[in-house]
């Protein structure tokens, strides 16, 4: 029977190209993504093990600078102590934080959640090993700074040039002493690094004398556990020590979990793509079978067991999965080099390294390639097995039977309707549970809908016969009928589109309803003209504030700062320093009881949730506890409606400043005389000292803030569902070019009777245009109410919350999927037109 | 229908083949499937040709009615000469001037009797002419099938629906190749029934390849081809008739 398969294989190569191509890419996906992610993480593992070469020991402190207790970090004479121990070369005190480069222009050069400062800590050589020159020296004077190489190229700095540096305090001028190279894997993932003279880091990050960190590195010979060993004892009880080689272990542990989540995210989508090609696998093979119906009968009728037929339908199917996944792998290979050249184009700087090829890939390619098609073809194989005997006598085709069809109708109405009611109950429970109810509503539904669209067809496309036949005459006519014919293909081809286009859906729908949503929420709570924050995310300086106060033309100024407290020696309550007064101004304080000017005299002010939860009102008087210990009593002064932009509870700045050394300020909201101009955007970055690591921005800044988040992410997963969607068109073109194959004689006939070439490619067209935009259209609505079901359960967290059902880009859904119809009848439509009449209305 | 202007037709030819040659293949594998062929096919005329497999019989009919390509000599429908035509020509000469009748039937299988029948019309956005498409519907006894699908029609029915079909457009001449070889003789003999009487009541020019002698004696003429030529030539054909010439071309064909 394996020599049957092998030459049916052979014999209908043209035919199975579709479905070759549909399995490879599948396979090149999955294979690609293990590929790639093998390859980072071994360039991974690499860097972190290089960037810890030369440590034998690494300290870290993890004092707490504001505790008055105890000492902030490591001091000078712990390292002394350190260096002592035998074995040790040399011991590098380090600190370190945020500090951004602004270019010639003053704009930050790298990107912001990676812009570090550190010290350099020259040994006894005057040399620090984590770093190597490759043009001028280290800093050693407080004027003096240096610069990772990639950033220096960025800003065109040369040793010598003055280059603006910002820390999270005012912008300062340094002369560039040198510029090097290192092994950080921050800085090789497009971070910046700026190097200053350890006393100015000090200064700067922690406390002037003393450090965050230590590397210590061994003498040669010397044993790294011994060297722990002894060091340990040295140590204050706040600083830990791990060796170079524990530590490398750990970081390329922490960056496997990332890459694993990067991994399962696309192995995910390639799964997609895999089901879809399971349509498009069993179209074909249904089709195969039913061609060598007569062919079957007579294997059958000279003794072949139906055990036999269907194997010989496997083996045939596994040959053409074996052959789809070697090129599929192959082709994975190029997806991962390109994935990864790719990610270098969009300033994702991945350490280089060699590509490696282990084992998993290459037995998960081969046994997914050959399972799909296997699988797929499975209920065809059954199918085949059940072709009578006596059908080899037949000179008629048995004609496809509707029966089974009441039975399949049946089952798919209980699905979906047992999909929809899940869908809809997740809706009204809402929260986790009510997704989770979606979700597997979600799957139902589809299966239901899948195992439906065959019935759906017919009344759908009914729907829109007259459109075609109104503009397209005859070609229109007979296309609309072609295309409900075989109502199992039309159905299974429209459902790889519809499976595409109902995730495409249902995210565009959430993405947008979501983001119209929170700009909603700006435009109704942000009062303020301007919202000052840190381009790294992290604290602004006390000094931005008071800038910003003085600012010209300014009128209220306002931070959201942490202010942390206890109440009733509870937990933290998460609670915002604010300027009383101004906070109105800036941001909406919608207030329920009480006066939101009680803040100014030390009053809090709680939002209603939180009051409703304690079982606080106006009024009340709490024992609180402050970050330095020191005891107070606070009033609720006023109650107000919740609120995105508001924490939990407001505090006057001024009460919180006393009892913290170090405010954290996220940002700062200002309201300034004439609003939003160029001219007053310019007054407050001139205010702000030019600080390239400091961003304003406008309130439609802070719109394009969270909706262009939401808008790449939408991006990026229509990117990954191209691939889904490009093998439901493969499904799309197979079930065109074997329909036109099944049809050779009728358009040999309609070519004799007089339709020109041109109609006969119209009607393939038309007929494409009609199964696609049929998918397309049942993908949308299934998107559409999994977008409003999923909103649903998170509605009540989103104030404000409306559907907002995407009509634009609906309707660019739907024109392209008539696009993806005439593009798919391309080839099928030139081979209909160019048939030759004489061998089509031959009889067989 | 007067049968004065029939009588006038009947002397114009509605289509002639002139030195008609068609060759397969070029040199040692060369096939010549038409030899100059010369031949009319006057008006209102039942003209069937026949010969062994091979002798070229359906390559002749293919090449007058536009279907195929020849390699030299003249093809003219009426006043259309064929040689210089384009597809696209070609295609709209088919459309309005032939009509069809295969052996297979040929039906669409997703539009009902009717619509099968005015399907060249439709092609060609002409509205039917309703009085002679009911003259047709009448004649070949469809009148209470025309809402059936093709699959609901027994074979002779399918094939009566496909005469219709080649005469409901009017072309100026029909064409049908083997119309009864997947036919019952009843059934067969329905249908060349109704074809004669296209020829003679309605005026019809009709060109059929057959090589059923009894098929064949339902014509006014009978040609016989044998290796691309045309040897005989028989009118007013009946069955043993034409099976004696068949008898003696084989005779020949085993001897030589």
């Amino acid at each position: 029977m394996f020599r049957t398969a092998l030459r049916n294989v052979l014999a209908h190569k043209a035919r199975l190209l579709m479905t070759v191509l549909a399995v490879m890419l599948g396979v090149a996906f999955v294979s690609g993504t293990l590929v790639f992610a093998d390859t980072l993480s071994n360039a991974f593992r690499n860097q972190s093990a290089k960037s810890y070469d030369d440590v034998a020991v690494s300290v870290t402190s993890h004092a707490d600078p504001d505790n008055p207790d105890e000492e902030p970090g490591l001091a000078g004479k712990d390292l002394d102590r350190m260096s002592a121990v035998d074995g040790v070369a040399g011991v590098y005190g380090r600190v370190e934080g945020f500090a951004g480069v602004a270019d010639p222009d003053g704009k930050l050069i790298g990107v912001g959640w990676s812009n570090k400062g550190s010290n350099f800590a020259p040994g006894k050589d005057g040399k620090d090993p984590a770093y190597s020159f490759t043009d001028g020296s280290g800093p050693v004077r407080d004027d003096q700074i240096a610069l990772d190489k990639d950033s220096a190229a960025e800003g065109e700095y040369q040793v010598g040039d003055r280059v603006r540096v910002a820390t999270n305090g005012p912008v300062k001028e340094y002369t560039l002493s040198g510029v090097f190279t290192t092994e950080d894997g921050a800085v090789n993932a497009g971070g910046s690094l700026v190097l200053f003279d350890t006393a100015v880091a000090q200064q700067q990050y922690l406390k002037p004398g003393y450090f965050e960190s230590a590397t210590v590195t061994a003498a040669p010979g010397a044993n790294d556990t011994r060297i722990l060993d002894a060091v340990k004892p040295l140590l204050p009880a706040t600083a830990e020590a791990q060796t170079g080689q524990a530590l490398a272990d750990e970081q390329a542990e922490q960056i496997e979990q990332g890459l694993g989540n990067l991994k399962q995210v696309l192995l995910g989508f390639a799964g997609i793509a895999l089901f879809v090609g399971i349509f498009l696998i069993s179209n074909t093979f249904t089709m195969l079978v039913a061609q060598r119906t007569k062919e079957i009968a007579l294997m059958r009728a000279v003794g072949a067991s139906r055990r036999q037929i269907t194997r010989s339908v496997l083996a045939e199917a596994a040959l053409v999965g074996l052959v789809a996944s070697a090129v599929g792998f192959v082709l994975g290979i190029g997806l991962a080099v390109g994935l990864r050249s790719g990610m270098a184009a969009f300033d994702m700087k991945m350490p280089d390294g060699p590509l490696v090829l282990s084992a998993t890939p290459v037995v998960t390619a081969f046994a997914v390639g050959v399972l799909i098609t296997t699988f797929a073809a499975w209920l065809p194989g059954r199918r085949a097995a059940k072709i009578p005997p006596v059908a080899a006598m037949n000179s008629v085709h048995a004609v496809a039977t509707t029966k089974s069809l009441v039975l399949r109708n049946s089952i798919g109405a209980a699905v979906t309707a047992l999909g929809a009611v899940g869908i809809v109950a997740g809706a009204s429970t809402g929260g986790d549970d009510g997704r989770m109810y979606i979700g597997a509503g979600a799957f139902l539904a589809l299966i239901g809908v899948i195992i439906l669209i065959p019935l759906l067809s017919r009344p759908v496309i009914a729907l829109v016969r007259p459109l075609l036949v109104g503009p397209f005459g005859v070609a229109g006519r007979l296309a609309g009928q072609n295309a409900v014919r075989n109502p199992r293909r039309t159905g299974a081809t429209a459902s790889a589109l519809a499976i595409g286009l109902t995730l495409v859906t249902g995210l565009s729908v959430l993405g947008v309803t979501v983001g119209t949503a929170i700009d909603k929420m700006t435009t109704d709570n942000i009062r303020a003209d301007y919202m000052v924050s840190m381009a790294n995310g992290g604290d602004l300086d006390r000094s931005a504030l008071s800038a910003l106060e003085k600012a010209k033309g300014v009128s209220a100024v306002s931070p959201q700062q942490d202010a942390y407290f206890k109440v009733d020696g509870d937990d933290f309550v998460s609670a915002s320093a604010v300027t009383p007064g101004d906070i109105e101004k800036v941001l909406t304080v919608d207030v329920v009881s009480g006066s939101a000017a009680s803040l100014a005299e030390g009053h809090i002010a709680v939002a209603e949730k939180t009051a409703k939860n304690r079982g606080w009102k106006t009024g009340d008087r709490l024992p609180v506890t402050f970050g330095d210990d020191k005891s107070a009593t606070l009033t609720v002064g006023a109650v107000y409606k919740d609120s995105e932009f508001l924490s939990p509870v407001l505090i006057d700045r001024k009460v919180v400043d006393r009892h913290e050394t170090k405010p954290s300020i996220m940002q700062i909201f200002v309201k300034i005389d004439g609003g939003q101009t160029a001219a007053n955007e310019k007054v407050l970055i001139d205010a702000l000292g030019d600080n390239p690591a400091i961003t304003v921005m406008d309130k439609q800044d802070i719109r394009n803030e969270f909706g262009g988040a939401i808008n790449t992410l939408l991006n990026v997963m229509y990117g990954l569902l191209a691939m889904a969607l490009i093998i439901a068109v493969l499904g799309v073109v197979n079930t065109l070019a074997m329909s036109v194959f099944e049809r050779q004689q009728e358009i040999g006939m309609l070519r004799a009777i007089g339709l020109d070439r041109r109609r006969v490619k119209r009607m393939v067209r038309l007929e494409a245009v009609v199964i696609s935009v049929f998918g397309a259209v049942v993908g949308i609505g299934l998107g559409a109410f999994l977008g409003w079901a999923i909103g649903e359960t998170f509605a009540d967290q989103i104030p404000g919350y409306t559907l907002v059902l995407p009509y634009d880009r609906i309707g660019i859904f739907l024109v392209l999927a008539g696009l993806v119809g005439v593009l798919a009848a391309m080839w099928p439509a030139r081979n209909a037109a160019r048939l030759n009449m004489l061998n089509a209305i031959k009889a067989e | 229908m007067t049968t004065a202007p029939i009588a006038d037709r009947t002397t114009a030819v509605a289509a002639r083949a002139t030195e008609l040659s068609k060759i397969y293949g070029q040199g040692e594998t060369q096939v010549v499937a038409l030899d100059r062929v010369s031949v009319g096919f006057q008006q209102a005329e039942f003209t069937a040709i026949m010969g062994p497999s091979g002798s070229g019989k359906s390559t002749l009919m293919h090449c007058v009615a536009g279907l195929d390509t020849f390699s030299s000599g003249s093809v003219r429908i009426g006043e259309t000469e064929l040689g210089s035509l384009k597809d696209k020509q070609l295609t709209k000469l088919r459309r309005d001037k032939i009509g069809f009748i295969f052996q297979a039937f040929n039906l669409l299988p997703t539009l009902s009797a009717l619509e099968n029948i005015t399907l060249p019309m439709d092609i060609a956005g002409r509205k039917p002419d309703k009085q002679w498409l009911d003259t047709v519907i009448r004649m070949v006894g469809l009148s209470d099938r025309l809402s059936h699908r093709p699959a609901q029609l027994s074979g002779g029915q399918q094939q009566r629906v496909a005469v219709a079909r080649a005469l409901a457009s009017r072309p100026d001449i029909i064409f049908g190749d083997e119309p009864t070889g997947n036919l019952d003789s009843r059934s067969g003999a329905e249908v060349l029934g109704f074809l004669r009487n296209s020829v003679r009541e309605l005026g019809q020019t009709v060109v059929m390849v057959t090589h059923d002698p009894v098929a064949a004696a339902y014509a006014d003429r009978v040609i016989f081809l044998a290796d691309g030529r045309i040897v005989d030539e028989v009118y007013g054909p009946t069955a043993d008739s034409v099976l004696d010439r068949m008898k003696q071309f084989d005779a020949k064909g085993r001897t030589s």
